[in-house]
């Protein structure tokens, strides 16, 4: 038996890689489940390719799962890992860039072959020339060991391969000291249909865990302590399933049916997946012929006293845009969730940015407001939604949920609520024999009646027309129209004064305040965390809702020396909050596809306070490709 | 599900409910072209709401951008004027959501055949329980006189001077081909036919598809004048009529013979042919219809008129319905805490950082 030392650490950030094939977001997402369930806290980065076999061993097939895991606070997937898992040639030469320096390598040899070293671009193999000086390396022949380990399993050569994930699995299960039960669980639920599969995978996961146990290859093993995380029951949970959630929960506590219209598309089809399977909720999912029938056919659900959603990334939100201006003229309640991509037209489907809230806020013909709602966590997902609905009810008004790939795919443990604290939602529909007009508004919500066909006496029409005010007649009279454009926007404008004033984390007055929005929350956090250990005096703004902003931020943006926007665009909340409160808020922007790195927050801090940004547009952008050549 | 909701879909979608045509009209003023052929599909849609015997507070009529598509606004009934070409898809989500409803979609041939002419075709093949009327006047009227898809090749408009270069779509060809299970044809010139098309339509289960000729007195006055015009009726149209062999003509002195997958005129004056030679029409059959429909592009053939197709097919509401009840019947109605807690859940106590 090897004689190996124990060693505390914090936190710890791995990145599995390997061929889209290899089975890295498995192996990631058993890892993350296993040391959720050991108590630690934890955020992940799912990182794949578009397609959905890339040719193997080349550098655009390969896929990356990292995940960061902690006895203390984690706010992001971890800037710089420890531990790379290169499953092959290619894994290595697109992740090494993001190891730290003296981090740890695992290589599996068989991906190291000439045809591995040749498709990834390497003239020498970089397990045995210099390359990797600076690391700590460890060269492990996972694909001959599992097939060793499964000789008697009866398995194709094909199937054994297969597995071979699950072997480096065991291994960084012993290295951090991990249960195996979890995974062993999951693997038997998963495979009950083909338990020769299920034995074999867990066969290949104990070969691996008695690999560093019995092997003298590794000489120090790690543990990382379960966190202090609040007391009370937890899973682990990406923002695409809260959501989905969160809109059932929403229907529970309106009384409403769901109906949700949808087309699929990267990276939101699985908020349709994940509702298909609902149907016992009374949840309806109609996947229509495009995104226009898509959110039209949630309209109509709407119009019948259905809870209304439809969910689509930026493209599709550009083919709903007619619709949603239809929601608003009508005054119906909707639900559009986008989960942002990146890049204009089809851009990075599988890449990260936060540069649809302009869209979200503007993209509309004439003025045509909406609320707009982000969530900055995957957990948070599942409020939101639940107040997306309470608010497109209460308005009778078309909310956005601007989520993104990072959140959507990212998960973290959630502190499951209890559904009886759950607020309730009240439809509020119009009665029978009650004094009614399709747009006489309710004086305190200025929403307009929300009148069911079936009602009897309350026959009305509605449409795209301009409508008189109260009558609901079609009116082109000049003075109507502006009143009625001022009280679509006075409507949600009004929300403000009932909404709770925005919370600063950290310091309340100071050097400098960062304002945030959606998932860059963790990366934000924490780098004022850091910052205030080094006795700066900073804050963290981070909006939920970007229309109606709070009441009291404009009074927020003045107790700070600087103001910095950190958002994964070339800077639009920076724009709105310059024109609306006349502040120079400072940008800082990325549009790489990826999510903030909590080092460059704290730089352009660092730059910030030491009078060396003068924000504008050129530096910031030498700036990122300063960011870049340090990747 | 809310009480209001509840009522609303629970109040009886016929019975003895006892109105006049009076009850159907709204309160606002047609404002149609005068002489337009809408005026009368209006009226007879008027006329026959009383004897269907749905409550009108049950009647929804849907409908997207274009001159027909202000007819919500004259029904007195629940009403919805959406967006260019997308009243399908909307009608869609709301019978998917109240299938209680009686929901009418009135498009025309450019809000249903051009830039809605995606949601139409997959309405047909979906069959939910809508009734499409499309106003076919083969231009478009409200932008003020461009050629439409089902405008002839050829035709001088504002937007073709020297005229279109496309070929038309033939409308029931179209949706016969796109799966539909109710495919019908009238013209506003023929009431009694009109009303009795209408009718049929509202008794068919599943999504039912009405091109109507409709005259657009302005821009393109008298395109269907051949078959509207009574002196030329009877020998440009065929009227269909189920089990009946297919006779036209001022004396019923000719009729469609089906040779193979054509279509032919035969006489039954020149001592030739006999009524027996007459092929029997029958709305069963799809690949009947389809040849019937081609008709339109065949120089000396009459344009049938009437239903061409009718056929059961399980709707999409209900099946969708099914769906949810089967869900329901093998997982219990869903129980919120119950999905929250699913999954690996861990607990953390309050004294110690871990369970």
């Amino acid at each position: 038996m090897a004689q190996s030392t124990v060693e505390q650490l914090d936190d710890v950030t791995i990145r599995f890689a390997g061929d889209s094939g290899d089975g890295m977001q498995l192996t990631g997402t058993q890892f993350t489940h296993t040391s959720a369930i050991f108590g630690n806290d934890i955020s992940t980065l799912p990182d794949f390719p578009a397609e959905i076999r890339a040719p193997q061993g080349t550098l655009y097939g390969v896929s990356s799962f990292q995940l960061h895991f902690g006895s203390s606070e984690i706010n992001t997937p971890g800037d710089a890992f420890d531990v790379l898992v290169a499953m092959n040639a290619a894994a290595l030469k697109v992740n090494l860039s993001g190891l730290r320096s003296g981090g740890m390598v695992i290589a599996n040899a068989e991906g190291f072959n000439r045809k591995n070293l040749r498709l990834a671009g390497y003239e020498n193999n970089p397990l045995e020339d210099s390359t990797l000086e600076n690391y700590k390396v460890f060269v492990v022949d996972v694909s001959r060991l599992t097939a060793r380990a499964l000789a008697d399993s009866g398995l194709s050569s094909k199937e054994v391969e297969r597995t071979k994930n699950f072997f480096a699995l065991g291994m960084l299960y012993w290295l951090y000291g991990r249960p195996l039960e979890p995974t062993i669980r999951w693997t038997a639920e998963k495979f009950a249909k083909a338990p020769e599969i299920a034995d074999a995978n867990v066969l290949a996961l104990k070969a691996g865990w008695n690999y560093g146990e019995t092997t003298e290859i590794f000489h120090v093993r790690y543990e990382v302590e379960p966190a202090k995380l609040a007391p009370g029951r937890y899973r682990n949970i990406s923002g695409n399933l809260a959501l989905a959630f969160g809109i059932v929960a929403a229907g529970r506590q309106s009384g409403l049916d769901v109906f949700l219209g949808s087309y699929p598309i990267t990276p939101a089809s699985d908020i349709l997946h994940f509702l298909a399977r609902l149907k016992h909720f009374g949840v309806k999912t109609f996947q229509a012929e495009d995104e226009i029938a898509a959110v039209t056919s949630a309209i109509g659900a709407a119009f019948g006293g259905a809870l209304a959603v439809t969910s689509t990334s930026g493209p599709g939100l550009s083919l709903k845009s007619e619709a949603i201006g239809l929601a608003v003229m009508t005054e119906l309640p909707l639900i559009v969730i986008d989960v942002q991509r990146a890049g204009p037209s089809t851009g990075m489907p599988t890449k990260v940015e936060q540069a649809d809230l302009f869209q979200a806020l503007y993209g509309r013909n004439s003025e045509a407001p909406v609320i707009v709602l982000a969530p900055a966590t995957p957990a948070e997902c599942f409020d939101i939604a639940i107040e997306a609905a309470r608010l497109a009810v209460r308005t009778r008004t078309p909310v956005f949920i601007l989520s993104d790939n990072y959140v959507a795919n990212g998960t973290e443990p959630w502190l499951l609520p209890d559904i009886e604290t759950l607020p309730q939602i009240d439809p509020d529909f119009a009665k029978p024999g009650e004094d009614f007009a399709p747009y006489k508004r309710d004086p305190q919500t200025l929403a307009r009646p929300w009148a069911l066909p079936g009602t009897p006496g309350l026959e009305h029409r509605i449409g795209g027309l301009e409508k008189e005010d109260v009558s609901g007649n079609v009116s082109y009279d000049p003075l109507n129209h502006e009143k009625m454009v001022r009280l679509r926007a006075e409507k949600i404008d009004r929300l403000a004064e009932e909404l709770p004033e925005l919370k600063v984390e950290g310091d309340q007055d100071g050097d400098v305040l960062l304002v945030g929005w959606g998932s860059s929350y963790g990366a934000i956090r924490e780098a004022m965390l850091r910052q205030r250990r080094i006795g700066r005096r900073v804050g963290h703004a981070h909006l939920r809702t970007l229309n109606p902003l709070p009441r009291n931020l404009g009074d927020l943006l003045q107790k700070f020396d600087h103001v910095i926007v950190p958002e994964l665009n070339d800077g639009q909340l920076v724009n709105i909050l310059r024109s609306k409160y006349l502040t120079p808020a400072l940008r800082l922007t990325k549009i790489q596809g990826l999510p903030f790195r909590e080092q460059e927050i704290e730089q352009k801090v660092n730059e910030v306070l030491s009078g060396e940004s003068h924000d504008d547009k050129q530096e910031s952008a030498v700036q990122s490709e300063r960011m870049n050549g340090h990747e | 599900m809310n009480d209001i909701l509840a009522q609303a879909a629970a109040a009886p979608s016929n019975g003895e409910v006892k109105y006049t045509l009076k009850d159907f009209k709204s309160d606002q003023d047609v404002r149609w072209c005068p002489g337009c052929g809408d005026y009368a599909i209006l009226a007879q849609m008027q006329k026959i709401m009383p004897d269907l015997g749905i409550p009108r507070e049950k009647v929804v009529f849907i409908s997207g951008i274009g001159c027909s598509s202000r007819f919500p606004y004259y029904m007195d009934t629940y009403g919805f004027h959406s967006i260019h070409g997308r009243a399908p898809a909307l009608a869609t989500g709301l019978k998917i959501a109240r299938p209680d409803l009686s929901v009418w979609v009135i498009t025309g041939d450019g809000d249903g055949l051009s830039i809605g002419g995606n949601h139409l075709i997959h309405l047909m093949r979906r069959n939910v329980d809508l009734n499409v009327l499309l106003f076919n006047n083969e231009i478009y009227g409200l932008t003020k006189g461009q050629y439409s898809p089902t405008s002839a090749a050829g035709l001088v408009t504002k937007s073709t001077p020297l005229g279109s270069l496309d070929q038309p779509f033939n409308p029931l060809s179209l949706v016969l081909g796109a799966e539909a299970t109710f495919v019908a044809r009238t013209m506003d010139r023929d009431l009694p036919h009109l009303n009795s098309t209408l009718r049929r339509a509202a008794e068919h289960r599943g999504t039912s598809f009405i091109e109507i000729y409709q005259n657009c007195i302005v821009f393109n006055d008298g395109v269907f004048e051949e078959f509207t015009d009574k002196s030329t009726r009877p020998d440009t149209s065929l009227y269909l009529d189920h089990g009946r062999p297919m006779l036209y003509g001022a004396n019923k002195e000719k009729g469609i013979r089906l040779n193979g997958l054509k279509a032919e005129s035969i006489s039954l004056e020149n001592g030739q042919n006999s009524i027996d030679d007459v092929t029997v029409f029958d709305e069963g059959d799809r690949a009947m219809a389809f040849v019937l429909s081609r008709m339109d592009s065949a120089p000396g053939l009459p344009r049938a008129f009437g239903v061409l197709l009718q056929e059961e097919r399980p709707r999409y509401e209900d099946q969708l319905n099914d769906q949810v009840e089967e869900a329901r019947r093998r997982k219990g109605n869903g129980d919120l805490q119950a999905l929250l807690d699913s999954g690996d859940v861990w607990e953390v106590g309050s004294d110690a950082a871990n369970s």
